[in-house]
């Protein structure tokens, strides 16, 4: 490989690039209304300041060019929904490698997200951030949305959303505090071990469906009260014996006791 | 023993053969015993919480009545709740407590508290009683002649003898016998691969890398129907995962993905629940049941867990239309191992 053929690879790379960022900026302006359109495109003052911020915090894990390492995947043709989940929760950029990413602050404002989105999605194409209408719950069917839940989500966050563990300290994450975009994007883009849920297998319909019926979990009133997680027998079973016969052992106790 | 003797052991004690009796400690008496006034009191502690019971049980219906369900009731860190809920079972508990408190208070201030010593009495029961059976029963052995009649004793012990067999014969009769069920499922070759739930076919190009799927032959619901089988669905259950082909170390069989689309029973081999806990990065298969975790990526081999065999895998190809299809049944029975299988 001589340093002639570098050159032209780059040259080559930019002008697919500048050709595919023309195509789909174009394209999706003309199929979508211009609300969608102001999520999807970006400006080329994003895509800059976003690559200084990428080079700056997400480098060292992720390459300088966003290829990748042995510390951290690619990021070519994840999208900008994956970067604004990953960003907007605070799970990137990560505190040290680990094996599970937990939510935290964001480190980065909602313009720095942006631009972050904005550089990631130039490098390839991939989901970008659903719009207002792909999260619009209004039509979508609330039972349906219950039984696509439990077939393809309950496993592992749990038939209440509260998520639940996997293997090696991983856990998937409790959907309590999620919101509709955050998971709309995860559902496209299946962060850390989530497995993919895209369009094909599970169309926005079906996607909507789910929103709404996690929607009715998270603001669902619990009429027994202390609902312990949700988590079934476990915290019931350690409430019960550990409060419960507690309580029983202290009766037995001043039954017994005598009396002055 | 009689029953000066029981009074003697009670205030000094004595040695007696081999067993030494220790006196009871000496009886002190209880305020409530020795003062009117404090009699008094515990008195009207007990019948001040039977009347609270019984105000307990007219709040309980005056909540009943009185509290619409819609009402919720915040309790802090605890949560919210209904107040209806809440506000029954306070009152309905503390009514409960109440009696059980007052009564327990009653019997520890107010009833006798005396010692009592209630001897145990020897278990056997007296020689000439056992005598006296002995004989009785040695009485009906020499009349009813089982020893010398030989044929009448060997012809009981046959007929009781055969006397449990219809059970058995019954409880065979149970069946049938599952026969060769369970080594098979309703997948065919050329069974179409559909979604679960929605029942939508599906191509390969459908499924991306890190793609997780709950899937199902397109005739279950017919197949179904016709045979009034659920256990069809039970066996048939599959996952389909997608991952980049490089990431596949081994297959159960040669050429039994399509393009790094592999397709696994969704009942785990160790005690037969569902699972669908699919780790994309790790390729990892977690049961939540007993945490068997499977390794999609190496023929669905067992990593952790109890499980002892490998995750069926169903070799899919592509029909002429292009839609994902079984290239035949399972090759090995899908769930738990059972006693026949080899």
């Amino acid at each position: 490989m001589t340093s002639t053929s570098v050159r032209r690879n780059k040259a080559t790379g930019l002008v697919v690039l500048l050709a595919g960022l023309v195509i789909t900026g174009v394209g999706y302006a003309a199929v979508t209304s211009t609300a969608e359109a102001s999520v999807a495109m970006y400006s080329q003052t994003q895509i800059d300041q976003g690559k200084q911020l990428f080079q700056q915090g997400c480098a060292t894990c992720h390459g300088l060019a966003a290829q990748g390492s042995s510390e951290g995947p690619s990021l070519i043709g994840v999208g900008a929904a994956a970067v604004n989940f990953q960003v907007a929760t605070g799970r990137m950029p990560m505190a040290q490698p680990a094996n599970q990413a937990p939510r935290k602050v964001p480190v980065y404002n909602d313009d720095q997200i942006a631009a972050l989105a904005a550089y990631v999605a130039s490098l390839g194409p991939g989901p970008a951030v659903p719009s207002d209408e792909d999260l619009n719950t209004t039509d979508a069917n609330l039972a349906e949305g219950g039984v696509l839940f439990r077939t393809n989500c309950a496993q592992c966050h749990n038939f209440a959303g509260h998520g639940g563990a996997l293997s090696n300290g991983k856990y998937a994450p409790s959907l309590m505090n999620a919101t509709p975009r955050q998971m709309y994007e995860a559902m496209l883009t299946g962060p850390q071990n989530m497995p993919v849920f895209n369009d094909k297998t599970l169309p926005p319909a079906e996607k909507r469906a789910i929103l709404k019926y996690i929607n009715e979990l998270q603001t669902a009133p619990s009429p027994g009260g202390l609902a312990l997680g949700s988590l079934g027998p476990v915290t019931e079973g350690i409430f019960i014996w550990t409060a419960g016969l507690g309580a029983l052992l202290a009766v037995a106790v001043w039954i017994g006791a005598k009396v002055r | 023993m009689s029953n000066d003797h029981k009074t003697d052991i009670a205030t000094t004690g004595i040695v007696e053969g081999d067993i030494v009796e220790f006196p009871l400690p000496p009886h002190h008496h209880r305020l409530t015993d020795t003062d009117p006034r404090a009699a008094r009191r515990a008195e009207r502690q007990v019948s001040t919480m039977f009347i609270l019971s019984g105000l307990c049980i007219i709040a309980f219906i005056a909540a009943y009545i009185a509290i619409p369900e819609t009402s919720y009731l915040n309790l802090g860190p605890a949560g919210t709740i209904q107040t209806s809920n809440f506000m029954l079972g306070l009152t309905f508990g503390l009514a409960t407590l109440l009696i059980g408190i007052a009564a327990i208070h009653w019997a520890k201030k107010l009833m006798s508290d005396e010692e009592i010593v209630d001897y145990r009495h020897p278990v056997g029961s007296p020689q000439e009683d056992r005598d006296a059976a002995k004989a009785a029963f040695d009485a009906g052995v020499a009349e009813s002649g089982f020893v010398e009649r030989k044929m009448v004793r060997r012809t009981l012990l046959g007929a009781l003898a055969l006397f449990p067999l219809p059970l058995i014969v019954l409880l065979k009769d149970m069946g049938p016998l599952p026969g060769d069920s369970l080594r098979h499922t309703i997948w065919r070759k050329g069974s179409r691969i559909v979604i679960d739930v929605t029942g939508q076919p599906l191509r390969p190009e459908d499924m991306q890398v890190g793609s997780l799927v709950s899937a199902s032959p397109a005739d279950l619901k017919a197949i179904q129907e016709a045979d009034g089988d659920q256990n069809a669905r039970a066996k048939a259950s599959i996952i389909l995962v997608r991952m980049k082909p490089s990431d596949i170390v081994s297959e159960q069989g040669e050429g039994w993905s399509w393009n790094g689309i592999l397709a696994f029973s969704k009942i785990c081999t160790h005690v037969g629940c569902p699972i669908a806990l699919y780790q994309q990065r790790t390729h990892h298969l977690l049961c939540p049941c007993h945490q068997s975790t499977f390794d999609l990526a190496d023929s669905g081999k067992v990593v952790f867990g109890p499980a002892a065999r490998a995750m069926p895998q169903l070799p899919i190809t592509v029909d002429s239309e292009g839609f994902l299809v079984a290239q035949s049944d399972f090759q090995q029975p899908v769930g738990p191992s059972f006693w026949e299988r080899a």
